[in-house]
């Protein structure tokens, strides 16, 4: 990287005329295809703090080959702002690290008009900073985006999980855990974890585990079932499953697997009558 | 070498583990326990384990073996109180103690014993 390229970039940077630079961006942004940002005078904004943080940053001697190091870090800030807000907002990948990539050609524009007449090799190398530079912001936002939207992903995921297993006091020592959604091993432990925790709590003795949320049974879920079973068992208390649909009952003997010793039931209504008389409770009906 | 105690309360032996064990405690309470019941002819043998947080294999198989040797001098056994975290471990070592009884607490388990010895007077062992 030749001093006099970034000293140029430098004084170009100083001495330019930011107006221009910003209406040159925006129409640039236009133009590009890509929808009208949130609204244009927001895009301005954001685009006249990037300009101005760059210029800071640049004039500091900071190099764009080194994007990472601190002296960038004030438009590192500035670009994880605006690409986070992109992600909120829906736009795409593409649409983020666009933005970033209009200013290219204001620039490539300036580069041009100030070094008219000198050698072609200082052009070039000048325009090879302000494209390294230009890049370099642009795979930040992107890197940015993609961490903001996995983010957002993993919440979901979590939420998703927890919102799934509810444990329910049914009566007086039942509990109930109605599974919705496939079963794998990671909700699994999780419904284990906190039936067998509600189980400790209210010194419950029988649980029902409910699966008719529960789309297919194959052998693995059937294991992880005889797992939490098994669980439940050691701590002392017991466990009923229900909901077992039709379908599932022939899937389950069919693929010979092997319900060694659990209690099932086809509706949770029938194992939570067989739960009241195991606990020792008899009802009557008044009414005939 | 730590020893757990053995209470004796009637026809039923009570063992609380407070401790985390280690493998040499726990074949000492497994050589005491057998000749305990020998010794008192007791019928049923309750172990707590509430207060036990970390457990292996070994444990987890001489759980097993206590409860499989009591059944052999004739007397019933309850494990009582175990922790959520360590049945989950057990399972995952593939140690479902089959043939073990196992109880929410103390209490319950008492009223299984009765009911067991009960259930079990004069008849070979479930």
């Amino acid at each position: 990287m030749s001093q006099s390229a970034a000293d140029s970039l430098t004084q170009m940077l100083e001495s330019v005329d930011r107006d221009e630079i910003l209406r040159e961006w925006m129409e640039q942004l236009a133009e590009s295809g890509s929808k009208p940002q949130p609204s244009t005078s927001a895009a301005r904004a954001e685009a006249s703090d990037l300009l101005t943080a760059v210029t800071t940053a640049v004039r500091s001697g900071a190099e764009p080959g080194q994007f990472e190091l601190p002296m960038w870090s004030a438009t590192r800030e500035i670009l994880e702002t605006i690409s986070n807000s992109r992600a909120a907002q829906g736009a795409s990948a593409a649409e983020t690290s666009g933005f970033v990539l209009a200013l290219k050609k204001p620039l490539f524009g300036q580069a041009q008009k100030r070094l008219k007449g000198v050698e072609p090799s200082r052009l070039v190398e000048m325009i090879w900073l302000v494209s390294t530079l230009v890049d370099k912001m642009a795979q930040w936002t992107s890197t940015t985006y993609q961490r903001s939207r996995e983010a957002i992903i993993g919440r979901q995921q979590e939420e998703l999980l927890e919102l799934s297993t509810p444990v329910i006091k049914l009566w007086e020592g039942i509990l109930a855990v109605p599974m919705i959604g496939t079963l794998d091993s990671s909700r699994t432990q999780l419904v284990m974890e906190s039936l067998l925790q509600k189980i400790v709590e209210t010194g419950s003795e029988l649980a029902i585990i409910d699966i008719t949320g529960v789309p297919t049974v194959d052998t693995l879920v059937a294991q992880h079932l005889l797992k939490t079973v098994a669980a439940i068992r050691l701590m002392g208390a017991d466990c009923i499953v229900s909901g077992v649909r039709p379908q599932i009952a022939q899937t389950i003997v069919q693929l010979g697997i092997d319900l060694q010793g659990i209690v099932t039931k086809a509706t949770l209504a029938d194992a939570l009558s067989l739960a009241l008389k195991k606990v020792g409770y008899t009802f009557t009906r008044s009414k005939s | 070498m730590e020893r757990i105690p053995i209470l004796r309360m009637g026809k039923c032996l009570l063992v609380t583990i407070q401790v985390d064990m280690e493998d040499r405690t726990a074949l000492g309470l497994q050589d005491d326990l057998s000749s305990k019941i020998a010794a008192t002819g007791a019928t049923g043998v309750l172990i707590d384990i509430s207060a036990l947080e970390i457990v292996d294999s070994f444990i987890g198989r001489m759980l097993a073996s206590i409860s499989a040797i009591a059944r052999v001098l004739g007397a019933t056994t309850v494990v009582v109180g175990m922790q959520p975290a360590v049945a989950i471990t057990l399972v995952e070592l593939g140690l479902a103690l089959e043939g073990v009884r196992t109880a929410l607490n103390v209490e319950r388990g008492i009223a299984m014993l009765a009911s067991a010895t009960e259930d079990d007077r004069g008849q070979p062992h479930a």
